[in-house]
């Protein structure tokens, strides 16, 4: 039997699995945190669209660059932010409701991006780095940029927590106290869409939304302020990365589904034996 | 007198000490070609207590958030002493509580102090003042031994002192209440009354929409008959009259005549409405 140190220590004698741990991590924690926000003002169906709306912006950029993956974040990055502000936008003037909104815009961005894929004559195998993610191709540059959106999003929740807030809470009150309302939802949807882009490489499209809710979710069971629901849900969105990472090495799962599953195991946990509230308790 | 010029970031603007806390003038608000108030004006002293009552429908929320600088009117003007409401941080509104998401993670604390942001301003974090103010106001409600309580813990009327509170916190002159006795039992409706006995004494003056006609007339100085319209603003005795109110709520309530002649009075429409939602 192999040594107990052996089996935590021997994933990382690979430097893309250092860099693939490290880029989970920062992933994990930015999505917990910013998806705090996006269960409190019940935004999952928006954070799921704007990870799908990413996929256009990607193979265009796939597509220009002639498959060179460099630049593919910003491709990214480009798509969310118009996305995001294209649907603050849409919700508020239009004459359909919010989430009709979102479906529209979501499912035909979605179908946009695969067709575009598609045309390319490999699309099988590109499509699904794009849609799960691919960690062990994360790049020292890729690593660069993750760590550096990563801390610009932790630092824009932290300098307007207040503000987010009221925000979030009473935008009735955020109106008389006469913050500037509109200026902060759109940095609000814009650092989701920062967020979005950031984790696209590590935890694909389609399991993103997980990312951001799962942990919020389980946080919220846990605890009862603000300040305190970001640092448990970070924590679970670390440890998520961490030991999926691992199941990923050792059991050759796809490491985007084994740090979404590993979150979702956690959640039941608590969800299932939670002290006061939990499910098991109640039944009898 | 024109408003000053306003920093977006900070748009608060001076007072007037001469003007009225509150001045309404030929008011209309229009959605989609209907008006939902129309050609309101009426004026405020500080420290006035005054009910709002009306059926549902009347514009009793529309006309607050109005006020509150909130919603843009489609003509006529709002000023809060002297300027409009838009550059001032001390109106305090009051939801219904049925329009408070009670699980969301906030404390009894968290809330009050919400109502300092306005003052403490961006990139900065409360400073011992501002807790101060918070402990200060929850005092004033009866609230400071439930400051860490998570809000969905509360009772009835503890949530609705904990928003006086932040209103208090936020050192607002005009305190815009919609609903707040709705679904509460009878203590804690005095409890709530008594407090805005002691609002007038720190000169704050306090709009109440209601439902409750007793209490509008023993409790304020001034009833405001809302319909749309002012149908009648005064003196309770004056305001509360059968024909106003046949007038004001026709269709939505019943008049009883007792065989002695007298007109009791009852409004048919929003028992225990919201009751915890």
């Amino acid at each position: 039997m192999p040594n107990l140190i052996d089996i935590f220590i021997q994933p990382f004698s690979y430097a893309f699995m250092i860099r693939g741990l490290a880029a989970s991590v920062i992933v994990g924690v930015v999505c917990a945190v910013v998806g705090v926000y996006v269960v409190l003002r019940g935004m999952a169906f928006f954070g799921d669209a704007l990870a799908h709306a990413v996929l256009p912006g990607v193979a265009l950029g796939y597509l220009i660059s002639g498959g060179s993956r460099d630049t593919l974040f910003w491709w990214a990055l480009g798509a969310a932010v118009l996305v995001a502000l294209a649907v603050g936008r849409v919700s508020k003037h239009a004459q359909i409701r919010e989430d009709t909104a979102i479906g529209i815009i979501f499912a035909s961005m979605f179908a946009l991006g695969i067709a575009l894929i598609s045309t390319v004559r490999s699309y099988t195998v590109d499509l699904s780095h794009f849609l799960f993610g691919d960690v062990l191709g994360v790049s020292g540059r890729d690593l660069i940029l993750t760590a550096a959106f990563g801390a610009v999003i932790l630092l824009a929740i932290f300098f307007f927590y207040k503000e987010f807030l009221v925000l979030s809470f009473d935008p009735v009150l955020s109106a008389t106290l006469r913050l500037p309302s509109g200026l902060l939802n759109n940095l609000l949807f814009v650092l989701m869409a920062l967020t979005v882009s950031v984790a696209m490489q590590t935890v694909g499209v389609a399991l993103m939304v997980a990312m951001l809710v799962t942990p919020a979710a389980t946080a919220s069971l846990l605890t009862h302020r603000l300040w305190q629901g970001m640092l448990v849900s970070a924590s679970i969105g670390a440890v998520s990365a961490v030991t999926g990472l691992y199941m990923s090495y050792y059991f050759n799962i796809v490491s985007g589904s084994a740090i979404v599953l590993t979150a979702t195991f956690i959640f039941l946990l608590v969800f299932l034996f939670h002290p006061r509230r939990g499910l098991v308790w109640k039944r009898r | 007198m024109t408003t000053p010029s306003l920093n977006p970031l900070h748009p608060h603007v001076p007072h007037d000490p001469h003007a009225p806390i509150l001045e309404v003038e030929k008011l209309n608000v229009r959605y989609d070609g209907h008006f939902a108030l129309e050609n309101i004006s009426f004026h405020l002293h500080a420290g006035e207590r005054v009910a709002v009552v009306g059926p549902n429908g009347a514009g009793k929320s529309t006309l607050f958030k109005v006020v509150a600088g909130v919603l843009p009117p489609s003509s006529g003007e709002v000023k809060i002493s002297g300027y409009g409401p838009r550059g001032h941080i001390c109106i305090a509104y009051v939801p219904q509580r049925s329009q408070v998401d009670w699980r969301f993670p906030a404390s009894v604390g968290d809330v009050v102090m919400m109502g300092r942001i306005g003052k403490i301003g961006f990139f900065r974090w409360p400073h011992r003042n501002d807790w101060d103010i918070v402990h200060a106001a929850l005092e004033a409600v009866d609230m400071d031994s439930l400051a860490g309580r998570q809000i969905g813990e509360l009772s009835g009327g503890q949530q609705q002192r904990t928003f006086l509170a932040r209103a208090l916190a936020q050192e607002a002159e005009l305190v815009l209440m919609d609903e707040p006795l709705n679904g509460l039992d009878a203590p804690s409706q005095e409890a709530i009354l008594s407090l805005l006995e002691k609002l007038r004494q720190e000169k704050i003056t306090v709009m109440v929409a209601t439902h409750d006609l007793g209490q509008a007339a023993s409790h304020f100085d001034r009833v405001m008959l809302l319909n749309r319209r002012i149908i009648r603003f005064g003196p309770p005795h004056e305001v509360l009259t059968s024909d106003n109110l046949l007038h004001a709520y026709s269709g939505h309530a019943q008049l009883i005549k007792g065989a002695d002649g007298t007109t009791t009075f009852a409004d048919s429409c929003c028992d225990g409405e919201d009751e915890n939602a």
